[in-house]
């Protein structure tokens, strides 16, 4: 059982992405150090407040509780990163901006309603881009391949029966 | 048994919901369903309800009914059960849950499974939440896929090694081995991680460190590769090659260089060719150029090298995109000690961005520009702070008033122009000054004799303007007290002498006593002043009138004064003269070395406090940590005590000045990664209340690198029956606490 203590001590790069939209609602949130329920659903509020009350010519980065948040809005979504002090905060949002880029390819023109409605597949997307907040592939190529291939294995679990029904025996 | 609904079609009708009571309806109805689905052992639509109830998860509603389900789509044959349960798992369970560990035979076996899209979900989930025992559990099969030929699972075992070694960093040892080859990687997913994983243990460990330094020659290689290379559509960004790789290249070469010649020396041509070839017109060139100005800075590089970083962040200053603003000026702050000179020349650039709209640009300019405050700048510096603080927000206006005063104190080129600028402070932003201030300003008025009647005078106009600005009230009140003789008789070589009676001083300070924007502390100032003017004026009988009024105060501490001062007026008048007369020149407490600033958490909140560092306190060794309304902690360093060089004794007490106890307190510390740390237990987790006394508590660190002490404290309390929490980085430890 873990206390809080080593919560402190165990420096993540990235400790959480969220995003969400202008009225406020969660979308998607990935937390990379472990959080009791209760705390991640006050920080969420806290956050998207904060980040919801920034005016269109501030800057992208701001500092809240300990951490700096690198965010960016697209369409009616909000991107919002928390990372540590130390961190490079324009590559961050090149991150941000590469996820984008790969939702956008992967159901083509993205928009808020894909995500919405997809919502396991965006986090399949972000699992596959990012681990423990750090990136595991820098070619939107290979990223976009294996999701592909897993989406193909997915197809394959579920359609035995249509082979059966195909041969006529069905 | 119908089928259950499916989840595209969940989110549909959820999304109907005209209100929040009817979307609560649906989901309740739809969880009953689900439960029941889960209680019947429904392996077909096991997953489908998994994934629905994950959706409801994310809109707040409770499922954690749903983790053992997880488990048991993990355990399944099918892809889609596992893919669906895996992320279940990330995010519903984590360590703090004791069934997690269930999975850990789960993942063992799909990390051995023939389907690398499997493996890979097994790594993923281990690396993004695996707890220290999962990760001990597991880190050989770990090491061994790290050790594979196939890419797509390498460059994976490489994060997943990254956080295995963060929960257990004893680990480390065993993953050196397999990190022999990685660099010779083609493929780039391989060599990011690589990198990633190499930065993790050299940061970890002075000996991992040591070991990698032979790398730096081969990095040095491939980001020359990297910056040289053609085209390459896969990696491409803005006509950048691998930006992501680049930047993280840099940041190890950093860590490899820092406090090394050699590796400094080999990096420095690559880290010119890459400052100056850099494409600056995105935003992923900038970012590129802001990493290698951070090398640069951090590791011994030449002169021209650091002039030429510095001259980048120049740039950076002038640049459209606040962003960049924004990383240039924090940067800047980081290096203007060191490189003090370079940083100067981008003065009034920084001075600009004072009047930038950006409230984080704001702060770091203010900070920055206060780092450049010398002899020399004093009087156009101080205009333009002087001119901020007068538009700031109010969250600006006591950081800044204090600035303010600290480098007026050390650089005022006359003392004219020293009280002058206190005056323009404590009208402007008198009522954000420090408490801290007041006694300050009064101890350096004391001490500019030939001031007293200038001040005195000046401070008397800005009463009879506004005596809403406490901290102006209470010097103002202090000094009329001390220097009413001068008033009076119009004594100001300065400026033109005003002629007040008397009575008139004294009807402003009784005004004072009975203004309801006096604070108590006030009244008390405002009272021993018109005490002191006993023996400076002629008009005794009214004195004496007032302060036999106030011995019969409410106000405790107004009624204890006026008591003792009756007293001094009827039964001690000879000792009256003495008791009041002029104050000698103070002398300041030495203070400890360099007054350094201490960092705050950046908050604008006032729920989390900054930290504080006093200028002045008595013992050597201690030092005030934190500082809240009225709650203190102070750390006090022990270092010679001990027979291991290495390890600073820090003893931490916390005291209690409000009117009721700190109850279930805890203090729980974390130092950076270099060091190690030990708390033993705390006196009591009582901090009682009026000062009554202390909690203490005894922390060990460890510091083998003989790096800066630095802190990061959580406080945890109940008080007036609230939970507090409250989070503070400590910097301002001695220096011979860790040298």
């Amino acid at each position: 059982m873990m206390d809080d203590t080593e919560v402190l001590l165990e420096k993540k790069e990235m400790r959480f992405m969220l995003l969400f939209s202008r009225q406020g609602k969660l979308r998607l949130q990935k937390w990379y150090t472990a959080t009791a329920e209760r705390d991640k659903k006050k920080m969420v509020r806290e956050l998207m407040q904060v980040v919801l009350a920034r005016k269109p010519k501030m800057c992208s980065f701001l500092e809240w509780r300990d951490l700096k948040i690198v965010y960016k809005r697209y369409a009616s979504l909000y991107f919002c990163c928390a990372v540590e002090e130390q961190d490079n905060e324009l590559i961050t949002l090149e991150v941000i901006h590469r996820f984008v880029e790969l939702l956008d390819k992967y159901f083509g023109s993205v928009c808020e309603l894909d995500i919405i409605f997809n919502f396991e597949k965006a986090y399949f997307i972000l699992d596959e881009f990012l681990m423990g907040g750090e990136i595991q592939d820098t070619s939107k190529k290979s990223v976009l391949k294996a999701i592909e291939q897993a989406d193909l294995l997915q197809e394959e679990d579920e359609s035995p029966r249509s082979v059966l029904e195909e041969m006529g025996l069905a | 048994m119908p089928a259950p609904i499916r989840l595209r079609e969940l989110i549909r009708t959820i999304r109907t919901a005209r209100t929040q009571a009817e979307e609560r309806e649906m989901i309740q109805k739809e969880c009953a369903a689900i439960r029941s689905s889960f209680r019947e052992e429904d392996n077909t639509y096991r997953c489908r309800n998994v994934a629905k109830l994950l959706y409801m998860h994310m809109l707040g509603y409770p499922a954690h009914f749903g983790q053992l389900e997880c488990l048991k789509l993990i355990a399944s044959q099918k892809f889609t059960d596992k893919r669906i349960g895996y992320l279940g798992a990330m995010l519903l369970l984590d360590e703090r849950q004791d069934v997690h560990l269930l999975m850990t035979n789960c993942i063992k076996n799909d990390l051995n499974h023939s389907t690398q899209y499997v493996q890979g979900l097994a790594l993923c989930t281990l690396g993004c939440m695996g707890s220290s025992e999962m990760c001990r559990d597991l880190a050989g099969e770990v090491e061994k896929l790290l050790k594979t030929s196939n890419s797509y699972l390498r460059k994976k075992a490489a994060l997943c090694a990254v956080h295995v070694i963060r929960k257990v960093p004893e680990l480390m040892e065993m993953f050196l081995p397999a990190t022999k080859n990685l660099l010779s990687e083609k493929n780039h997913g391989v060599l990011h991680t690589s990198v990633v994983l190499l930065t993790e243990m050299c940061e970890r460990s002075p000996d991992m460190l040591s070991h990698f330094r032979k790398l730096v020659p081969q990095l040095v290689r491939i980001l020359k590769n990297l910056i040289m290379s053609g085209y390459s559509p896969e990696h491409d960004v803005s006509g950048i090659s691998d930006p992501f790789l680049q930047v993280r290249i840099l940041r190890l070469l950093r860590i490899l260089g820092k406090g090394d010649d050699d590796s400094s020396e080999a990096m420095n041509d690559i880290l010119a060719q890459v400052a100056t070839n850099t494409e600056t017109s995105k935003n992923v060139g900038n970012a590129i150029l802001y990493e290698t100005v951070l090398t640069i800075m951090d590791i011994k590089s030449e002169s021209g090298l650091r002039v030429l970083a510095i001259n980048i962040l120049g740039r950076f200053l002038l640049n459209n995109d606040k962003n960049i603003r924004y990383v240039a000026l924090t940067s800047l702050l980081k290096t203007v000690q060191t490189d003090h000179n370079a940083v100067q020349r981008h003065r009034s650039t920084i001075v600009d961005c004072l009047k930038d709209l950006d409230v984080s640009i704001k702060r770091r300019a203010m900070e920055l520009s206060f780092a450049l405050v010398n002899g020399n700048n004093i009087r156009g510096m101080m205009k333009e702070l002087l001119y901020f603080l007068d538009s700031c927000d109010p969250d600006f206006k006591a950081d800044c008033a204090s600035g303010i005063f600290l480098a007026a104190e050390k650089y005022a080129p006359s003392k004219r122009w020293h009280i002058d600028t206190i005056m323009r402070v404590l009208t402007t932003a008198g009522s954000y000054v420090r408490d801290d201030s007041v006694p300050n300003l009064i101890q350096l008025i004391t001490n500019s004799v030939e001031m007293h009647a200038y001040t005195v005078q000046r401070l008397y106009k800005a009463l009879l303007d506004d005596i809403s600005q406490q901290p102006l009230v209470q010097v103002a009140s202090w000094c009329i007290g001390e220097y009413g003789d001068l008033l009076v008789s119009g004594q100001c070589e300065e400026e033109e002498p005003i002629q007040v009676s008397e009575d008139e001083v004294l009807d402003v300070l009784e005004g004072l006593l009975v203004s309801n924007l006096s604070t108590p502390v006030t009244r008390g100032y405002s009272l021993t002043a018109i005490m002191k003017l006993s023996t400076r004026f002629s008009s005794l009988n009214r004195i004496k009138k007032v302060v036999s009024i106030y011995g019969s105060s409410i106000d405790v501490e107004l009624q204890q004064r006026a008591v003792e001062y009756n007293a001094l007026f009827k039964k001690y008048d000879h000792m009256r003269p003495a008791l009041l007369e002029r104050m000698p020149i103070m002398e300041k407490t030495a203070t400890n070395g360099p007054s350094e600033t201490v960092q705050t958490n950046g908050e604008t909140d006032s729920t989390i406090l900054d930290t504080k560092h006093l200028p002045s306190i008595s013992q050597p060794a201690s030092q005030v940590g934190f500082l809240k309304h009225g709650f203190s902690i102070q750390t006090c360093a022990h270092f010679r005590s001990n027979p291991n060089p290495n390890i600073a004794v820090i003893t931490i007490h916390a005291t209690n000045s409000t009117e009721a106890d700190m109850t279930e307190f805890v203090f729980q510390a974390a130092v950076p990664k270099t060091f190690q740390l030990q708390l033993l237990s705390p006196s009591s987790n009582v901090v009682p209340a009026f000062n009554q006394g202390s909690v203490t508590q005894v922390i060990r660190v460890l510091n083998p690198q003989k790096q800066q002490l630095r802190m990061r404290i959580k406080l945890t309390y109940t008080h007036k029956g609230s939970p507090v929490q409250d989070l503070a980085e400590v910097n301002n430890f001695p220096p011979q606490s860790w040298q």
